[in-house]
């Protein structure tokens, strides 16, 4: 019986430990591969770690390349679209949790049927709707349309952090003397930094990602974003794999970053959400 | 402090009616509870009063001015919630000085506020603790810190002390009885329990179905129950009921239970000889006699220590009597007892007392 | 008195329209935004499918009826990407729930340092999908990855080369990357679920002599059930329109092998700037989609209804 039962955890965590590494493996050659002088990479090519290690990469994709650019532009869309969904999802997503109102089972449709269709099917209109107002090959374009593709599960998600705060806290501000904006500023809110910063970095990492809209919108480098631009990269000059792999995890970083910070809020969101569910 | 007007008040939810036109007047100062099984309406009709609610239909006057479509904020009233809905991210401090911020009050007046509520309540020492680092029961002190800062036209309670175990309730029960001697504000308080509507209230408001049942003073009430669900409802272990019929011969009358035995009872005017009636007579009213007119099989016993509470069958219906006779802790398999007149209470096939 | 009645009246009014605007005011900005970047351009997405849209041609834009259709129905390009679809979509669904599940089984059991191995099994999510593409993609690059050379060591190859460029294995270079990116999607939801099972229904099943299959199939599988279901919709509507690791690793190619319809509709706009027809094919995708969102719907519902 005791054999048994420590046989399962190290079974237990043999897997886990399979998982972590298969987990992190391709990450973990980015940055291999990242570091290795170009006179090694071919001869030492499946070795797990270089015999002698170089920043060189790196220092020339900050220095002599226009990554700085996408990585500014980036870091523009995806923090302008955090915080613009954010904002929005928080008054939607107030709106659904605490109001019965009679356009709500019409709103959670609509929501619900933009996380339906294809978007990829929006491509084209909304290229034709956004050159005519010179949103094209522009930041600001790019941060309009995915605030708007963010919105609906961001509200979704505010709404379930939002339901698991006691409907009381409103009333006795009401009572104190507060409108029900005000408190849901001062006291709701506060309550649910949590879920705002699990928001924002979802949002953040999702705009930090997109491709398809950026490569169909933006062209020219001033605009790029890091997708767009590592894509170009590649296709161009495929051959100098340390320095894409540099900026490859250059443009890991951020994400990863908000992402390890985020992702405790974001499982207790989504179980809040099952919660109720 | 203020007087509240209620005026055929009523509400429903969609289509489905929660109370049905319920009248009241709240003099100043008057300490009121609503009092009811849950679902009576009871927390409807406070938080309606708070704002909370929108009014079906009716008036709601406070000091004379219908607040029926005023916000909560501008109601000038304070509320203590059951759950207590302290702000969490807030000191204790801040919690008490929230609605005196919102309204812009100076530093000093809110010091001074803060201060004399926390004296008042024993809070001091906790002030800048947040919430989550209080118990159970200072968490209800600081609730009623957050409303007496105020001084509002009148407070609303919605079972306070239902989340408090039963030693902390007590004492809190009576604090809050002291602090209204103190304070002398109007003060209407929501509770499913019969104790503490009886040891708090100036007048008690009873209840059921969204309709009250009947409103007098807390011995009112229990010496002379307007109907069924009253008398059934205050007091415990609750009151004893033998359906029948009331029959009237010459100057007596007697009810006549189904399996044709009587019972001797005061002769009423204005109840047909003949009609359904219900007889009723409280457990702590039966007198326990060796002589007594009735017998009585003795089913359980339970020891409360301060008493005694017998379950016994009386004519093939179940009964409890009180008693604080310890010899009753092991009676034989039958007593003798007597149900003395003056404490009887007889209602009609409606449910209405008649004396 | 007509005044009092006046009075009455006219002030819960104002008080309504208040109070009713209360809801939509906190979700206006939300539901603006959505309806004029999403909504009307699907409107006008679904118009264009009839239309002669052509962004270099200043003389398109006239109605043309269902010609992108009819050009469509002889389009072989086109029935492959759908067979590709099928089998992408599926083969990534059915690899990311299997592990997915496994996984959060795994997570559900308190261990010491469970908070880290979240954190890390978790994070190729966090991993930006056109940098998941090219990560994987350069693994199975001979020159640079050690994919190929193991392959060749284990026996599974014949010889270290690139199977994106192998016209009957690319599929698979997307496939994999796609499982690895996507399996924590599938066990963080799958994880929340088990987290909101009452323990003490395990608790009860052990006493009552359930095994830790029995336990499995009778408590954690049919309250899981509901999840794994929406899931496996949402997540099978949403593999089959995703078409960033496609175009990053192999775009489409060799020979058309990995086209889906999803990247076939973005090659025709992107590429030969043809939106009406890209529209018109993604339309025939919605439809698609839908009545498989139906079809599982209905199901659901007819299983639900024998049970």
């Amino acid at each position: 019986m005791r054999t048994s039962k420590l046989l399962l955890t190290v079974a237990h965590r043999l897997a886990i430990l399979a998982y972590i590494v298969v987990a992190l493996f391709p990450l973990f050659w980015l940055l291999k591969v990242s570091v290795t002088p170009n006179d090694l990479l071919y001869s030492e090519g499946v070795r797990m770690w270089p015999s002698r290690a170089t920043f060189e990469h790196y220092t020339f994709v900050i220095a002599h390349s226009a990554f700085p650019t996408f990585f500014k532009n980036s870091l523009i869309v995806a923090g302008s679209t955090a915080v613009a969904v954010t904002i929005l999802a928080s008054l939607a997503g107030y709106a659904m949790s605490r109001f019965n109102f009679r356009a709500k089972y019409w709103i959670v449709a609509l929501l619900l049927i933009t996380q339906m269709f294809p978007l990829v099917m929006l491509v084209a209109p909304i290229f034709k709707m956004l050159s005519p107002l010179g949103l094209t090959n522009s930041l600001t374009g790019l941060v309009i349309v995915y605030t708007a593709f963010n919105v609906p599960f961001a509200t979704f998600l505010m709404q379930s952090f939002f339901d698991g705060i006691p409907k009381d806290l409103e009333e006795a501000a009401m009572i104190d003397g507060a409108t029900q904006f005000v408190a849901f500023r001062q006291i709701i809110l506060p309550l649910t930094l949590p879920g705002i910063a699990a928001t924002l970095g979802f949002v953040f990492t999702a705009a930090w990602s997109e491709l398809l809209f950026a490569l169909m919108l933006i062209s020219g480098n001033d605009a790029a974003t890091f997708p767009v631009g590592l894509l170009t990269f590649v296709s161009k000059f495929s051959v100098d794999f340390g320095q894409m792999m540099a900026a490859g995890i250059l443009a890991l970083i951020p994400a990863c970053l908000f992402f390890l910070l985020i992702q405790r809020y974001l499982v207790q969101g989504l179980t809040a959400g099952a919660v109720k569910g | 402090m203020a007087s509240i007007d209620i005026q055929s008040i009523r509400k429903s939810f969609g289509a489905f009616p929660v109370l049905h036109g319920v009248d009241l007047t709240i003099r100043d100062g008057e300490f009121i509870v609503l009092v009811g099984p849950s679902g009576c309406g009871k927390s409807t009709l406070l938080r309606m009063i708070a704002g909370l609610e929108d009014v079906t239909s009716g008036d709601i006057r406070i000091d004379g001015k219908r607040v029926n479509d005023l916000a909560p904020k501008d109601r000038d009233i304070a509320m203590v919630f059951q759950s207590y809905a302290l702000y969490p991210h807030m000191s204790v401090a801040d919690n008490m000085s929230y609605s005196l911020r919102l309204r812009r009050s100076t530093k000093e007046k809110i010091a001074s506020a803060v201060g004399g509520a926390a004296a008042k309540l024993g809070l001091e020492p906790l002030l800048e603790r947040r919430p989550k680092a209080l118990s159970g029961g200072q968490r209800q002190r600081v609730a009623m810190g957050r409303a007496i800062v105020r001084q509002p036209k009148a407070f609303l309670f919605d079972e306070p002390l239902s989340n408090l175990d039963a030693r902390l309730r007590e004492q809190m029960r009576a604090e809050i009885k002291k602090l209204h001697g103190d304070l002398r504000a109007t003060s209407i308080y929501v509770t499913h329990d019969q104790i503490e509507a009886m040891t708090l209230a100036d007048r008690i408001v009873a209840m059921h179905g969204g309709i009250v049942q009947q409103v007098g003073s807390p011995l009112e009430l229990y010496d002379r129950p307007a109907n069924l669900f009253v008398a059934g409802f205050i007091g415990s272990p609750g009151m004893n009921f033998f359906e029948g019929r009331y029959l009237v011969s010459g100057d007596h009358a007697d009810l006549r239970l189904p399996n044709g035995t009587t019972m001797p009872v005061r002769k009423r005017d204005g109840v047909e000889s003949g009609s359904a009636a219900t007889l009723g007579i409280r457990p702590e009213h039966v007198i326990l006699a060796d002589n007594g007119a009735l017998e009585a099989k003795v089913d359980l016993i339970e020891p409360t220590g301060f008493g005694i509470i017998m379950h016994v069958t009386i004519h093939g219906i179940p009964m409890k009597i009180f008693s604080q006779d310890r010899r009753m802790l092991k009676p034989g398999p039958t007593i003798r007892v007597d149900l003395p007149q003056d404490k009887l209470h007889l209602f009609e096939s409606d449910g209405k007392r008649v004396d | 008195m007509t005044i009092v009645a006046h009075q009455k009246a006219a002030k819960p009014l104002r008080k309504r329209i208040a109070d009713a605007s209360e809801p939509y005011l906190y979700s206006a900005p939300a539901l603006i935004l959505i309806v004029t970047v999403m909504l009307v351009p699907l409107v006008l997405g679904i118009s264009y499918a009839f239309r002669d849209i052509q962004l270099l041609n200043p003389f398109s834009g006239g109605f043309i009826g269902l010609d992108h259709f009819r050009a469509l129905s002889e389009d072989q390009a086109f029935f492959r990407a759908l067979r590709n679809t099928l089998w992408w979509t599926g083969a990534s669904v059915f690899l990311q729930f299997f592990f997915g599940l496994i996984l959060a089984l795994l997570l559900d059991k308190p261990f010491a340092g469970r908070g880290l191995a979240q954190a890390l099994v978790f994070l190729p999510w966090a991993v930006p999908s056109f940098l998941a593409g090219l990560n994987w993609a350069w693994l199975f690059n001979p020159v640079i990855g050690p994919l190929p050379h193991w392959m060749y060591a284990l026996g599974i190859m014949d010889a270290p080369n690139n199977i994106l460029s192998d016209p009957h294995l690319a599929m698979w270079g997307p496939i994999v990357a796609n499982v690895w990116w996507g399996i924590p999607f599938f066990a963080i939801t799958l994880l929340a679920a088990l987290q909101a099972i009452p323990r003490d229904l395990y608790e009860a099943a052990s006493i009552d002599g359930a095994g830790p299959v029995q336990r499995f199939l009778s408590i954690t599988l049919p309250f899981l059930a509901p999840t794994i279901a929406i899931t496996i919709l949402l997540r099978t509507v949403w593999i089959s329109n995703f078409a960033d690791l496609i175009v990053v690793m192999t775009n489409g190619g060799p020979a058309d092998r990995t086209q889906i319809v999803a990247s076939y509709i973005f090659t025709q706009a992107f590429k030969r700037l043809d939106f009406g027809y890209a529209s018109a094919i993604a339309l025939v995708l919605l439809v698609l989609l839908l009545a498989y969102s139906m079809l599982i719907v209905v199901l659901r519902q007819t299983l639900l209804n024998k049970g």
